[in-house]
């Protein structure tokens, strides 16, 4: 899909990405590279980083390809001249899958500035804390007087910036929540560290006997390890979102005078002629003045059938023009265009959809406030019974350094990390950091028919039926013709070894088909009305030999791999699998009794959809929405949570959760199990957080809390905390 | 004491040379790619000559 948009570089022209490589040749020589960058799902191993890099390294005009695994994603520099579609083709003949990537967008993501902050203020923490724990540890071993001050000097040396350095992120959130009156988790987590240092210092100054600068920097360590996992699995989220280039028509060839020129929808008016060349993409609203052509609305509507289009049709932003050039008087651009509308549609839905407090922010809007009060309350306890200032201080700020949420800080985000690497690994995109746990709660799965459970592509199916003869001709007529169905039909005959008939005077009209003449007589392939033949109610062409019968040349749209076993899996899981489509009421029940799902609804209209999903979260359903078209996006926006394969429009991308970057459904059902277990790791680890503030508690108000066992249980919980999470993978 | 007045400016330094080598790894982009470092040394592409300019 991505496949067929250039380089911005190269001219709108449908038609020049044909002959790229001339280009890279005529001229371009000192021109600087280009940078292009494709996604490769299903690289998975050393062979294959080396086809994939050999392959792409063969490519004239390419200097260097580089292969990621981790990211699986290949980074190309080339002459200017070099498109990502011609690479992606390259990529598809040694058998990898490829999409194009906006490497522009990219290359702001990737100098990931406030990830490798995070990381540099996590790697002085660590150091920070290691040194300390070493004096520390001299100091509960047993060193007193001189040499434990000694100890505490240097470890408040080393502590002290460490803490002003690394912990900046947290003091930064906690006054921007503090200025506004509001409590986060920052905040309780800044006053911890800022007590635990002062209380330190002002005792390692009286040589006091108790100093917390360890938990102070390992406190800071943790809670960093936890905002580093969390910022990675926003920021790829962040990334997913923008990183499958989009696929507009940003230009539209305006008929002029003189000839025509390419100019940017937005500065298109009411009455404007465009031309719309075969297999472009219609870029706005209009009605047909010359030509006519056969259209697809397939990502517009989910009608499978390709539909006729002649002089006073109108035509709709969005489709795409399939076999004759059209001259398009425009009734709409911009913002009055379907296309537009569709998106007003979607955020209407998406303003509908009840906000989702993640299980996170649940968890800290019941912990912040707590921790203070718990604080505060030890504090004046301790002041009332004893009058001592130093002791009562010196309690608030180990209830603080105990309950402070090391373990709550890593809870979820090392959960969703694992959970989300391993979803990745399967070919699952997560675009949004709670659509794991949205994921979790479904109950209802809806599915969009063409495109999402079948390919969305024609294969024939009644070939054998044809003589050599006929096979032949087909295969000579089809090639001559850009239309879906016969590129289909010409390429399953060549897959079969059959040769083309040679053929005089090839002839194709757009809108109806081709014609030729073989060995005298009359060749026509193409639709059933141009040859007499009776209207079918499914996909099909038809083929004529002179003055043979019409011979019918029926196509069906394959299944998705792994569609088939995921609506299976996904009913045994309990779910309940229902059919939204735009197609004909005939096409969706076959498909529906093919793939066995009873609950469909055919010739549904992008409002009807979202109706339907509005309908099912009134009745209290959770549902998933997978879909790809542009009449899915309302549909994908309301759900609870939604999901779209990667061949999607940009705009279907956009309004889903998740993105499926292979072409196999199978990863769905997989997703779900693995976000059920996330849930319940998370939950799982909130237990442990609990547990071990329920034992920690009590000890840190009675005053029994020594620096040991305070960096004890903080380590304790931490640790358990992830290695619960590592679970998941 | 003397021992401990030497050892523990060791320790520091050694441990500043590590997070300073950290830094500079982090910066060359080691850690971009850590699954296809993993797999790149299995294959035999460069084993008879390093790869080229």
């Amino acid at each position: 899909m991505v496949a067929t948009f250039e380089h911005p570089t190269i001219a709108v022209c449908p038609g020049c990405t044909a002959a790229p490589a001339e280009r890279a040749l005529a001229g371009d020589r000192g021109a600087k590279d280009a940078r292009l960058m494709l996604s490769v799902p299903t690289i998975h191993c050393a062979g294959c980083i080396s086809t994939v890099e050999r392959a792409l390294n063969a490519v004239p005009g390419v200097h260097t390809a580089q292969v990621n695994l981790t990211l699986k994603r290949a980074t190309i520099d080339a002459l200017p001249g070099v498109t990502a579609a011609q690479l992606v083709q390259t990529l598809k003949d040694v058998g990898f899958e490829a999409h194009e990537l906006d490497a522009t967008i990219l290359a702001a993501t990737q100098t990931d500035a406030t990830g490798r902050d995070l990381l540099m203020r996590l790697a002085v923490a660590g150091f920070a804390m290691m040194n300390v724990m070493l004096l520390s540890v001299a100091v509960w071993s047993g060193a007193d007087d001189a040499t434990r001050d000694m100890m505490h000097w240097i470890s408040a040396a080393i502590a002290l910036p460490a803490v002003v350095f690394t912990g900046r992120p947290f003091y930064v959130n906690a006054w921007s929540a503090l200025r506004v009156g509001r409590l986060n988790m920052d905040v309780p987590i800044t006053l911890a560290i800022t007590l635990a240092v002062a209380t330190s210092l002002y005792e390692t100054m009286h040589s006091g006997e108790h100093a917390y600068f360890d938990a102070a920097i390992s406190l800071t360590f943790f809670l960093l390890a936890g905002r580093y996992l969390d910022h990675r699995t926003r920021a790829s989220a962040r990334s997913a979102a923008q990183e499958l280039a989009a696929l507009e028509v940003p230009h539209a060839l305006l008929v002029t005078t003189t000839g025509t020129r390419p100019v940017a929808i937005a500065e298109l008016a009411m009455g404007d002629r465009v031309l719309v060349q075969p297999g472009a993409r219609i870029p706005v609203d209009g009605q047909i003045l010359i030509g006519s052509s056969e259209i697809d609305r397939s990502l517009m509507t989910g009608e499978s059938l390709p539909a006729f289009a002649g002089p006073g049709d109108g035509v709709c932003a969005g489709e795409v023009n399939l076999t004759g050039p059209l001259r398009v008087a425009v009734t709409a651009a911009g913002a009055d265009t379907s296309l537009r509308q569709i998106a007003d549609l979607v955020a209407i839905a998406e303003s509908g959809r009840s906000r989702y407090t993640s299980l996170a922010d649940k968890a800290a809007k019941l912990y912040a406030p707590g921790v203070h009060i718990l604080s505060a309350l030890a504090f004046i306890g301790w002041y009332l019974a004893t009058w001592d200032l130093r002791i009562s201080l010196n309690i608030a700020a180990a209830v603080l350094i105990i309950t402070c949420p090391c373990a709550l800080g890593l809870a979820v985000p090392a959960v969703t990390t694992a959970a989300s690497g391993r979803l990745f690994r399967k070919g699952l995109l997560i675009k949004d950091a709670t659509a794991m746990e949205r994921l979790a709660e479904i109950d209802t799965v809806v599915f969009d028919k063409t495109g999402t459970l079948t390919m969305g592509a024609p294969v024939p199916i009644d070939l054998d039926a044809l003589t050599p003869d006929a096979a032949r001709i087909a295969l000579g007529l089809a090639g001559a013709s850009a239309h879906p169905l016969a590129k289909a039909l010409s390429d399953a005959l060549t897959a079969r070894m059959v040769t083309p008939a040679p053929l005089d005077g090839i002839t194709e009209l757009p809108g109806y088909g081709v014609q030729a003449l073989w060995q005298g007589q009359t060749v026509r392939l193409g639709r059933a009305a141009w040859l007499g033949a009776e209207t079918p109610d499914e996909t099909a062409t038809f083929l004529q030999i002179g003055r043979q019968p019409v011979t019918s040349l029926r196509f069906t749209d394959n299944l998705r791999p792994g569609a088939a076993s995921t609506v299976a899996a996904l009913k045994a899981r309990g779910l309940e699998v229902i059919v939204l489509s735009g197609d004909t009421q005939k096409a969706v029940e076959r498909f529906a009794k093919e793939i066995d799902i009873d609950d469909f609804q055919a010739e549904a209209s992008p409002a009807a959809k979202i109706a339907r999903i509005a309908a099912l979260s009134a009745a209290g359903r959770k549902v998933l929405m997978v879909g790809d078209g542009l009449n899915d996006t309302g549909a994908l926006a309301a759900a609870h949570v939604s999901l779209s394969p990667a061949s999607a429009l940009d705009a279907a991308r956009v309004a889903s959760d998740m993105v499926l970057l292979g072409t196999s459904l199978a990863p769905v059902s997989d997703a779900i199990h693995t976000a059920i277990r996330a849930r319940a790791r998370i939950q799982e680890n909130f237990t442990i957080a609990t547990l071990y503030n329920i034992i920690a508690i009590p000890i840190a108000v009675a005053g029994l809390a020594t620096p040991l066992a305070a960096a004890l249980a903080m380590s304790a919980s931490s640790i358990t905390v992830s290695l619960n999470a590592l679970r998941v993978r | 004491m003397n021992t401990l007045g030497l050892l523990i400016p060791i320790s520091l330094f050694l441990g500043a040379v590590g997070l300073a080598a950290f830094w500079w790894l982090l910066r060359k982009g080691q850690f971009d790619d850590p699954d296809g470092d993993a797999h790149r040394i299995l294959r035999d592409d460069y084993d008879d000559r390093p790869k080229g300019p």
